[in-house]
């Protein structure tokens, strides 16, 4: 059941009025490379959401339990009850500290549907072994430069008695946010089925991911956030798992171009062209979300 | 059997042992990264990669960048605890465990590697060096791989191909500079606790040699 197949896979959202990955650097600004005036979402931003959307779907259980939570989405019973482990008599060479620690190893892949997919460092007395997920993302750019729009906000309340009496019962309070009118960003990732093998990641998992990524946007609504939706999920299928033809060219198939005059504010304002004549053999090109 | 890579990226983050949380990178790719992205291409237990010298072909240029981290690992130890009892309670809570830290990572990265390999003492009778070189020379004109390799971090992924006529190649980029001592790369003879070798790196017109593993200049 794991993958006989490599990936990659190209995926665009765009963010209306909201901020989709704030800078701590920055006072909590949208991202921006600033050289280009690009905006930026980090891999963690969109792993975060994969990991979200995966623990909402399945409910946090065995095997789609999620090892890296955010408090506010769970903070639910705490102790729960995991498959028994079947342990095996095999005599291998290894020493047996070493198959022990495999043996957990194993064991959180088989129960955690993050640490199969992106891989986690885990701490064994040994070594710090380390679990390479078969999924690789990069961060994803904005197609044109962005810009940071920042709005103040009032609010008409105070935090603190001290403040209700130094406003002498005005109670109102400033405060700033920031958005990014209308941004279309493009996200390369990576799947490696050899990677997959060693997690046991399987077809299932690789159907929930995509998953995840067509729908993580929609629960993942807040004040900050504005519009953000999934534009376009384009796969690439290789025959073969160690691949047929170089990631790059197959990048350069797809080409996002804006059309209209002025800034662009919606997703109509682009094109997506894909060069399907140039797609080259032995890979397939799956369109999940057009 | 020597090959030559160009790699390049859009970001890059080879960070120097001694400035690992807030991360910063050295400003060449280190031998112990460019070895990496030859075995993600082809690596068995038979063979053993060694890279000679390093072409900066881009200019040195950085960003500054800070995410959101957690500062644990998964314990194993509770995790054994949770297989033998059935129960537990094993997740990381993000925003206890968080935090907030700065890397400083390369730009738009483009090097040229050259590496060799040479065969171990795993080297079974029927391994021979023109076998796998036949099989790496295929796939890296093919572009494939066992697993997209990445400048440093995972998150930044690089694009590879295989130069096999150098004759309209770019130039390095026209600087020389010493760039202290660098991570050359992990001994793992005592795979338990892999002990860092170091080497003084100089690149001279954009170019870094690399000495050899057991050479006088790489001290662990």
């Amino acid at each position: 059941m794991s993958l006989n197949n490599r990936y990659e896979f190209i995926f665009l959202f765009d963010v209306k009025d909201g901020n989709p990955n704030g800078d701590p650097d920055a006072g909590n600004l949208p991202r921006v490379d600033a050289e280009t005036g690009q905006g930026l979402v980090t891999d963690v931003c969109l792993k975060r959401k994969v990991r979200n959307y995966v623990g909402l779907v399945k409910e946090e259980t065995p095997p789609y339990e999620i090892y890296i939570k955010e408090k506010a989405v769970l903070n639910r019973n705490n102790l729960r009850a995991y498959e028994a482990l079947e342990l095996k008599h095999e005599s291998k060479k290894l020493p047996k500290k070493e198959e022990d620690a495999k043996k957990v190893t194993q064991w959180m892949c088989r129960n955690f549907f993050d640490i199969r997919t992106f891989g986690a460092v885990m701490s064994t007395e040994i070594n710090t072994g380390q679990v390479r997920g078969p999924i690789q993302i990069n961060f994803a750019r904005s197609i044109d430069p962005i810009v940071s729009a920042e709005h103040s906000i009032t609010r008409m309340a105070v935090t603190t008695e001290k403040e209700a009496e130094q406003q002498s019962g005005d109670n109102r309070t400033m405060g700033r946010k920031f958005t990014v009118p209308y941004g279309l960003y493009r996200c390369h990732g990576y799947v490696s089925a050899n990677l997959a093998k060693q997690t046991g990641f399987s077809e299932d998992d690789l159907q929930l991911f995509w998953d995840a990524l067509i729908n993580m946007l929609d629960h993942d609504r807040s004040a900050s956030r504005g519009e953000m939706s999934p534009c376009a999920l384009y796969v690439f299928k290789h025959e073969s798992p160690l691949g047929n033809a170089p990631a790059r060219k197959l990048f350069e198939l797809v080409e996002v171009k804006k059309i209209s005059e002025g800034p662009a504010r919606s997703f109509k304002d682009y094109q997506v062209i894909v060069d399907q004549d140039k797609l080259p053999q032995g890979v397939e090109l799956i369109k999940l979300l057009d | 059997m020597g090959f030559c890579l160009e790699v390049s990226g859009e970001f890059a983050c080879f960070t120097r042992p001694e400035m690992k949380v807030e991360r910063v990178s050295y400003d060449v790719i280190t031998p112990s990264a460019a070895r990496s992205i030859f075995e993600a291409i082809l690596w068995k237990p038979a063979i053993q990669w060694q890279v000679t010298q390093i072409d900066v072909l881009n200019p040195i240029k950085w960003m500054n960048l800070r995410r959101n981290e957690v500062e644990s690992i998964v314990s194993a130890r509770t995790a054994q605890t949770a297989m033998k009892e059935g129960v537990g309670d094993l997740g990381i809570y993000v925003d206890e465990q968080r935090q907030q830290r700065a890397s400083l990572l390369l730009k738009d990265v483009r090097y040229r590697i050259y590496a060799q390999f040479s065969m171990t003492d795993q080297a079974g009778p029927q391994d021979s060096a023109a076998k796998f070189a036949d099989m790496f020379r295929r796939r890296a004109e093919k572009g494939q791989c066992f697993n997209q390799p990445y400048l440093g971090c995972r998150e930044f992924s690089c694009d590879f191909e295989l130069v096999s006529d150098k004759s309209d190649a770019v130039e390095p980029i026209e600087e020389t500079r010493d760039l202290g001592f660098m991570l050359y790369d992990l001994d793992y003879t005592d795979s338990a606790s892999p002990s860092p070798l170091f080497f003084r790196a100089q690149m001279k017109n954009g170019c870094v040699m690399v000495p050899s593993r057991d050479s006088q200049e790489v001290r662990g």
